[in-house]
């Protein structure tokens, strides 16, 4: 029996190890999604002065189970008169589209060598890895859409309506702020895009950060950066373009009449495209996996070590002094996880040299997703004409230009 | 390999229902998503004999139809909405003013 | 029985059963929503001949702009549910096995006819966005021109026609 199981293991080994992958990734984004509410809720209350969530685990840092608890075991009242098959498709059309967004994304360049295969990391790389990522943007304008149609209300009706007409207005924006990046990879497979900022012209010749797209000759992307990310906010609804689902505005836009799990993928969903949008941001404009520094600076591969180890002994003196017993017992043993892991790097140098990709690429993900949280405690909201005349009137003319001018300096550099 | 002929049935097949829809259902808007439905049998058509013939013509041919059934998605919903104002109803059976 | 051929059938079954749907369902939203599943499996079809960006442009272009446009208007116009229509049972009845015989007998004529159309051998196209793309602006560049000043007129006729009434 056990031999049938590793004969066929291994005569399917492919497919199988793309389904261990899908299965980690899928565990490993909604974990990072629930402690991104945490994050949220921590950086906005200390934006404000307050302290956010520090009852529920040490720090709060268990809030987010609480928080999945309480979605799962809440009422789920359906009102009357929906649309049953649409009332119940669009959350699950919403999760879905969000979460299949993240296979495209590579996320290491090199390759674990397990058993004579090659597992890389990163679902798949898609030819078109640009293009099927705003594919499946474009269709996540139907989940907002008929949530809204489908709650037979007044207000989830024009929350949805003006939640869709704002997605799709940017979607153009968005598309075309990546063209810019387009031109100068050649190519839209996204391992390829991070490839060619490895090797490109910097800026006054410079290595190292000056490589990466938004710095780099012919043309630095800066404003095709800034559009991206302006578009991708108001992708995502979030502040500040997040009228359409304001508390008080209206009531909770397209998803007011939805409760408990339902609302929850929708929340799921929103949070996932931030952090694609964080992704794309990193891997497009910022050189995904490359590092900051010149190759030739060797000793700067052992940041992540130098990060961790402070860090973990921190967090270990933090939790010896921590009020409650629970953090006490908890709060060392994670600094000890982190401390062990930052002397694990130290000690073996390949696995050193494997995790220096990952380590950056999380490292901008992470930047990014605290600007988006910083402006979502910081700024104010759009008004609905404001927002749709900035989209049309301002931000697509603006990456019209870009992609000419990118267009014109590739041209005249290779004359 | 998939056989160059199914892909033409399939497409044959999704014409023939677009067909049947547009005569057979009487919301304009329905009447006008059939009209979709036949232009991307025909597409299906195209691309299927582009892989056949080896030739990329057909995936270009196909990049215009899908840009014309915007323009006229766009122009054909516009009149729709002033015929639904003019109307106030959506079944096609009632615009029937020059009917003898 | 290929992975290719298992695929295509999976994906031409979603094809027709969403047309069937389509035709079948009272309520406009639900044919759009067939229409919409008919599209990405056509689009997966159009993956599974290796036309990829043909794929993306049909699923970004139709299932994420136009179809958008016919949900946003069966939203705005609160179209409801299709009165039930009177044709006739016997129409049903005889008709309907007579389509699929009609039906049968093209598969057959076409299927029959194989030494005209062979089943290609793999596309070598190693990068056929490229070449798409070169096709696009070299040979069919009036083709190109042309179809961006249609949609320009497309734009000015639909804004003409549903601006309100009263306005220059």
């Amino acid at each position: 029996m056990i031999d049938f199981l590793t004969q066929q293991a291994a005569a399917h080994a492919e497919i199988l190890i793309t389904l261990a992958k899908i299965i980690i990734l899928l565990f490993v984004v909604l974990t990072v999604n629930a402690y991104l509410t945490w994050f949220e809720r921590k950086v906005v209350a200390h934006i404000q002065s307050r302290w956010g969530p520090h009852r529920v685990g040490p720090h709060g840092l268990l809030q987010p189970l609480a928080d999945g608890l309480k979605f799962l075991f809440k009422e789920d009242p359906t009102p009357a008169g929906v649309d049953k098959f649409v009332y119940y498709l669009a959350p699950l059309l919403a999760l879905a589209l969000a979460l299949t967004s993240i296979a495209v994304i590579p996320f290491g360049p090199n390759p674990l060598h397990f058993k004579g295969h090659d597992i890389y990391l990163g679902i798949t790389d898609l030819n078109i890895g640009v293009l099927a990522l705003f594919a499946i943007t474009a269709l996540g304008v139907y989940g907002v859409a008929l949530a809204g149609w489908s709650s037979n209300s007044k207000y989830p009706l024009l929350g949805g309506l003006r939640s869709s007409a704002q997605m799709v207005s940017y979607e153009l924006a968005l598309t075309m702020s990546v063209v810019g990046v387009l031109l100068m990879a050649g190519s839209f497979s996204l391992r390829e895009i991070i490839d060619g900022q490895a090797t490109a012209h910097g800026l006054f010749g410079w290595g190292g950060i000056f490589r990466w797209n938004i710095f780099a000759g012919p043309f630095p992307q800066i404003l095709g950066f800034l559009c991206f990310f302006i578009a991708a906010v108001a992708e995502t609804n979030r502040v500040p373009f997040d009228l359409p689902e304001a508390e008080s505005e209206l009531v909770a836009g397209f998803h007011t009449e939805y409760a408990s799990f339902k609302f929850a993928m929708f929340f799921i969903a929103e949070y996932t495209s931030m952090i694609t949008v964080s992704c794309l941001c990193s891997i497009l404009f910022f050189g995904g996996w490359l590092s900051p520094f010149p190759a030739s600076w060797t000793f700067t591969h052992y940041l992540p070590s130098v990060l961790l180890i402070p860090f973990g002994l921190w967090v270990i003196w933090d939790g010896m002094r921590y009020e409650t017993i629970f953090g006490k017992l908890i709060l060392p043993g994670v600094g000890a996880v982190i401390t062990a892991l930052g002397a694990a790097f130290l000690l073996f140098p390949a696995v050193n040299e494997f995790i220096q990709g990952p380590f950056w690429l999380l490292s901008k993900i992470f930047v990014f997703l605290f600007v988006y949280v910083w402006m979502r405690g910081t700024l104010p909201r759009f008004r609905y004409d404001q927002l749709m005349s900035f989209g049309w009137k301002l931000l697509l003319p603006v990456s019209l230009a870009n992609v000419v001018l990118t267009a014109s300096a590739l041209l005249w550099s290779n004359r | 390999m998939v056989p160059t002929h199914y892909y033409l049935i399939l497409s044959a097949i999704l014409f023939g229902l677009g067909v049947v829809a547009f005569v057979f259902k009487r919301n304009i808007i329905t009447i006008f998503m059939s009209i979709e439905l036949m232009l991307n049998a025909v597409n299906l058509a195209f691309v299927a004999f582009s892989q056949a013939l080896n030739k990329l013509d057909g995936q270009v041919f196909v990049l215009f139809v899908i840009v014309v059934a915007a323009a006229e998605a766009a122009v054909g919903l516009g009149i729709i909405i002033m015929t639904v104002r003019n109307r106030q109803t959506l079944n096609v059976e009632s615009v029937n003013l020059l009917k003898l | 029985m290929n992975a290719p051929l298992i695929i295509f059938f999976v994906l031409a079954a979603m094809c027709v059963i969403g047309a069937i749907s389509l035709i079948l369902q009272r309520h406009p939203i639900h044919s759009a929503l067939s229409l919409i599943v008919v599209m990405v499996a056509l689009a997966g079809l159009y993956l599974l001949m290796g036309a990829e960006f043909v794929a993306a442009v049909q699923i970004i272009v139709y299932g994420g702009a136009i179809m958008v446009l016919f949900v946003f208007v069966i939203m705005l116009l609160n179209a409801g549910l299709e009165e039930r229509t009177n044709f006739s049972k016997l129409a049903g009845f005889a008709g309907v096995p007579l389509a699929v015989a009609l039906t049968g007998l093209l598969a057959a004529a076409v299927a029959r006819s194989q030494d005209t159309v062979q089943a290609a051998t793999q596309t070598g196209a190693t990068a056929p966005t490229k070449a798409l793309a070169n096709l696009l602006f070299q040979d069919f560049v009036y083709p190109f021109e042309l179809t961006s000043f249609l949609i320009l007129v497309a734009i000015l006729g639909a804004i003409v026609l549903a601006a309100p009434r009263g306005e220059s």
